[in-house]
């Protein structure tokens, strides 16, 4: 980039920082840099600058840059949630791309900003994630490689079973346990006695237990071994404890990822369209945002459309604006009419204090499953053929199906229920089970690498074929037990 | 007030990823040695032009996680509008519809990986561990191949070969010498890793493929048979291209042939290996002094023979000259449900069990060619194991 380019680069973003002040937004101070497309899918395979290095990475590094070479896809910008903003601009783009994308940046680190489940993400987590490579690389000096290698391996692959909720407290110890349960029975206010109204005799304290670990089931697998794994090393149990941090951090985002694009797309039209642009600029500008928020693959949804579709879809209606053909209608059946003008009031709302779950359960409506076209498919089998067949394109199903992909991350919930099972101290997992049964060949493969960490046999209690089922990996072989 | 800053700075050194790619790619290689096997006997391979590109379908690349049933899963999909009910969005591909086990393609996007190779790849991973067994110094050194061998200092180099330390080192010492002790690198201190064309002796080998073509020899004899000398050929041209190969089919009679009629279909007619033999000693004795050749003798036969004790017999002959001597029986259907040999076989097996230079493999399906190969190429054959 030549220094006349450079300049004319700096006014815009100068302009548009004041824009989307106008306009409401509120992003963190942003640092831009221009990169070549190398180090922008470098940065989106690791989610991080300066991340630790496994070949996960690297995979992703190459399958992303491949499909960019190909022409297939491209990224336009990277940025991070920090303080200041960290954001990557791609080298090749056009002024015009660079424009709409410091707009779509900005519309991002507003959201950081503005949304709740963010309030407690590290903002300074690149120095964080910097510190987390430089002792894992001291690891593999210390271990070599190899060791370190497949230590990760075994810990990324659960990498996902920790408790989000879980980002300040100290798990209470089993004594602690035991005393609150007993102290439940001495009355904590003089109205106490109202939830006993009718019965005669005085609460009795519960009868004591035999202790437990964890003392009730434990969501936080990672903290779990992390701190109940007999045999690893102080080396291993960072290594978990790294993993669960950058995770906590990446969470947020994971969790609201059509809302952040909705809004990062929202925005940067709305700005784009008051920049003072020539009529080839305003052409180039609308192409790439139809390029954008444009349907997804048949096989997946695009969340840049269906989040920009949405926050239009709820500023329109709390402008007051009514469909006459399909009327809103409350739980009684009466029409729901909204005061005027309040549309951008309520996104900025909106954009505040939901996560996708709760984004798409509140104002998916019939009419925006209708024109975003969206249904349910699944594989069913014709004329001896496996095929991806439309099941569904009832709103509500449609809603449903959607919100249920997406609870607990779209992952199964798995809880350890006792890490001393048996009295010899293995370890016993129970998938809560919802209806939808394990994948087992991937299920096997991850509770052998969950072994390698815990060292002792591995239980994992589920549902196969309607019938509660034990697994078990005890180092050497698997089995399975009807409970 | 505008809070930001620009940077326009040079990324192009800047090459972090590189490592972790090469190590997928590395991973990528351990799981294809894991399935030589297959990819050995698979017929695209072998029908391969040279260059040409050989997709190989890999698991296990992606990490496991505890994740549902994707077959029991509905999933949210988006159209251009108007979708209904009942629409087909498309197969999912590498299915049979068998519903047996786990395979490729089952959820949309996720990953089966199919790594692309070009044959020599393949093939030079298929001969890391292959070697041509008990070669003596015989003869002259007739050839020299040459590789290039990392070890040399340059002042002029490429700028990934770049040596940092010495780099370094080289400017602490100018600056120490000119009086002002420092570390200011110039031009003149840059140190460059650079190689050597190494030049390595190899040994004069001759090698006999000689093929079964009789009548008996049905089609899926015969591809074992080319499965077996398609590999060995590369193998023997990738790492001792000085090695001669002598070419021979044999039904009633033996003859000397090219490498096309080698390979190509086989004939008809009764079946009398020891021609074979008798051909191959007379090429010995004009061509290939055994003082100054390592000589390695392989016949592939499906083992109905006239006369297995004159085989026996120059078997003897054969193996008293040789480095190595093999045998490899493609089990017919009659014999292929049994795990002993055919007569010929058994013939042999009684004749030289223990011997060392002599190695009999059994082939019942397209998968026991690599490991026939491995056990004729390894680099100290285990005494022959009777099975």
């Amino acid at each position: 980039m030549n220094q006349t380019e450079r300049a004319e680069l700096e006014k815009w973003i100068e302009i548009i920082w004041e824009k989307a002040h106008e306009m409401g937004l509120e992003p963190f101070p942003t640092h831009f840099e221009v990169v070549p497309d190398h180090v922008i899918y470098e940065l989106g395979a690791y989610g991080l600058p300066a991340r630790f290095s496994h070949w996960t990475f690297g995979r992703d590094y190459h399958r992303q840059k491949t499909s960019y070479e190909y022409g297939m896809s491209k990224i336009y910008e990277i940025v991070f949630n920090t303080d200041p903003t960290q954001a990557f601009l791609f080298d090749n783009n056009s002024m015009v791309s660079h424009k709409l994308v410091i707009a779509h940046v900005y519309g991002h680190s507003d959201f950081f900003r503005r949304n709740t489940y963010f309030s407690h993400t590290d903002r300074r987590m690149i120095e964080q994630v910097r510190l987390h490579a430089r002792r894992i690389a001291e690891y593999e000096t210390q271990h070599g490689p190899e060791e370190v290698e497949r230590f990760l391996d075994a810990a990324l692959s659960i990498e996902e079973h920790f408790d989000p909720t879980a980002v300040s407290y100290r798990p209470r110890t089993p004594d602690e346990y035991e005393r609150e349960r007993q102290s439940q029975t001495e009355p904590a206010t003089e109205y106490d006695d109202l939830w006993r109204l009718g019965q005669n005799e005085p609460a009795k304290p519960p009868a004591s237990r035999p202790r437990k670990l964890p003392p009730e089931p434990e969501k936080d697998l990672l903290r779990f071994l992390r701190d109940h794994a007999l045999e690893l090393e102080d080396w291993q149990r960072d290594i978990l404890n790294i993993l669960r941090e950058e995770m906590l951090y990446f969470l947020p985002q994971m969790r609201t990822k059509i809302m952040n694009e909705g809004w990062a797309s929202f925005w940067h039209e709305r700005i784009l369209t008051e920049l003072p642009l020539t009529p080839e600029e305003h052409w180039e500008f609308r192409r790439l945002h139809s390029g954008v928020v444009s349907p997804g693959s048949r096989m997946s949804i695009n969340p840049y459309y269906v989040g920009y579709q949405m926050f239009h879809d709820i500023e329109r209606r709390w402008n007051g604006e009514r469909d006459p053909e399909e009327p809103e209608e409350d739980w009684r059946g009466e029409e729901i009419v909204r005061p005027t003008g309040e549309g951008l009031r309520k996104i900025y709302e909106v954009a505040e204090q939901e996560s996708d779950v709760s984004f798409l359960r509140k104002y998916l409506t019939k009419r925006l499953v209708r024109d975003l076209d969206l249904y349910t498919y699944r594989l069913e089998e014709i004329n001896g053929e496996l095929m991806w067949v439309v099941q569904d394109t009832d709103w509500r199903r449609v809603r449903d199906t959607m919100v249920d992909s997406m609870t607990n991350f779209g992952i199964p919930v798995i809880m350890v229920e006792d890490g001393d099972y048996k009295r010899r101290h293995e370890l016993y997992l129970k998938h809560y089970y919802d209806g939808k049964p394990l994948d087992t060949d991937y299920t096997a493969r991850t509770m052998k690498n969950i072994y390698r960490i815990w060292g002792r046999a591995v239980h994992l209690e589920t549902v196969l074929n309607d019938e509660a089922t034990l697994l078990t990996y005890d180092g050497e072989r698997f089995s399975q037990t009807a409970l | 007030m505008p809070d930001f800053s620009l940077s326009t700075d040079s990324w192009d050194l800047h090459r972090r990823a590189e490592r972790d790619r090469q190590r997928h790619n590395e991973k990528i290689k351990e799981v294809i040695k894991q399935n030589l096997g297959d990819i050995v006997s698979h017929q695209d391979i072998i029908t391969a032009d040279r260059g040409k590109i050989v997709k190989i379908p890999i698991r296990g690349l992606e990490l496991p996680r505890i994740r549902y049933d994707n077959g029991s899963r509905e999933r949210i999909g988006q159209g251009q509008g108007g979708t209904k009910p009942g629409d087909v969005l498309g197969r999912a591909p590498g299915q049979s519809g068998q519903g047996t086990g786990k395979q490729a393609g089952q959820e949309p996007g996720v990953d089966f990986y199919e790594a692309e190779f070009t044959l020599e790849e393949v093939a030079q991973m298929v001969f890391e561990d292959l070697h041509l067994p008990n070669l003596e110094e015989r003869g002259v050194k007739q050839i020299l191949s040459e590789h290039a061998d990392f070890n040399s200092i340059s002042k002029r180099g490429l700028a990934g070969n770049l040596d940092r330390k010495r780099t370094l080192l080289e400017a602490y010492k100018r600056n120490a010498r000119q009086g002002k002790p420092g570390w200011e690198v110039r031009r003149e201190d840059e140190r460059y890793r650079t190689w050597e064309i190494v030049a390595e002796p190899q040994r004069n080998a001759v090698i006999f493929a000689m093929r079964d073509v009789s009548g008996s020899m049905g089609e899926f004899e015969a591809y074992i048979c080319r499965s077996f000398y398609f590999w060995m050929l590369r193998f023997l041209r990738t790492k001792y291209n000085s090695a001669e190969i002598v070419f021979i089919t044999c039904h009633t009679e033996a003859k000397e042939v090219d490498e096309n009629a080698f390979f190509g279909l086989g004939e008809s007619g009764g079946t009398r290996m020891s021609e074979a033999y008798k051909l191959a000693l007379k090429i010995i004795e004009k061509r290939y002094n055994p003082r100054e050749w390592n000589i390695y003798p392989f016949l592939f036969s499906d083992g109905y023979n006239w006369g297995d004790a004159e085989c026996v017999e120059l078997m003897r002959k054969m193996a008293g000259i040789s480095n190595l001597v093999g045998y490899g029986e493609i089990a017919n259907d009659i014999w292929s449900q049994s795990t002993s040999f055919a007569p010929l076989g058994q013939a042999y097996q009684e004749a030289f069990s223990g011997d060392p230079r002599v190695v009999l493999v059994r082939i019942n399906n397209k998968e026991d060619v690599w490991p026939a190969l491995k056990r004729f190429f390894s680099k100290h054959p285990e005494v022959q194991a009777i099975s």
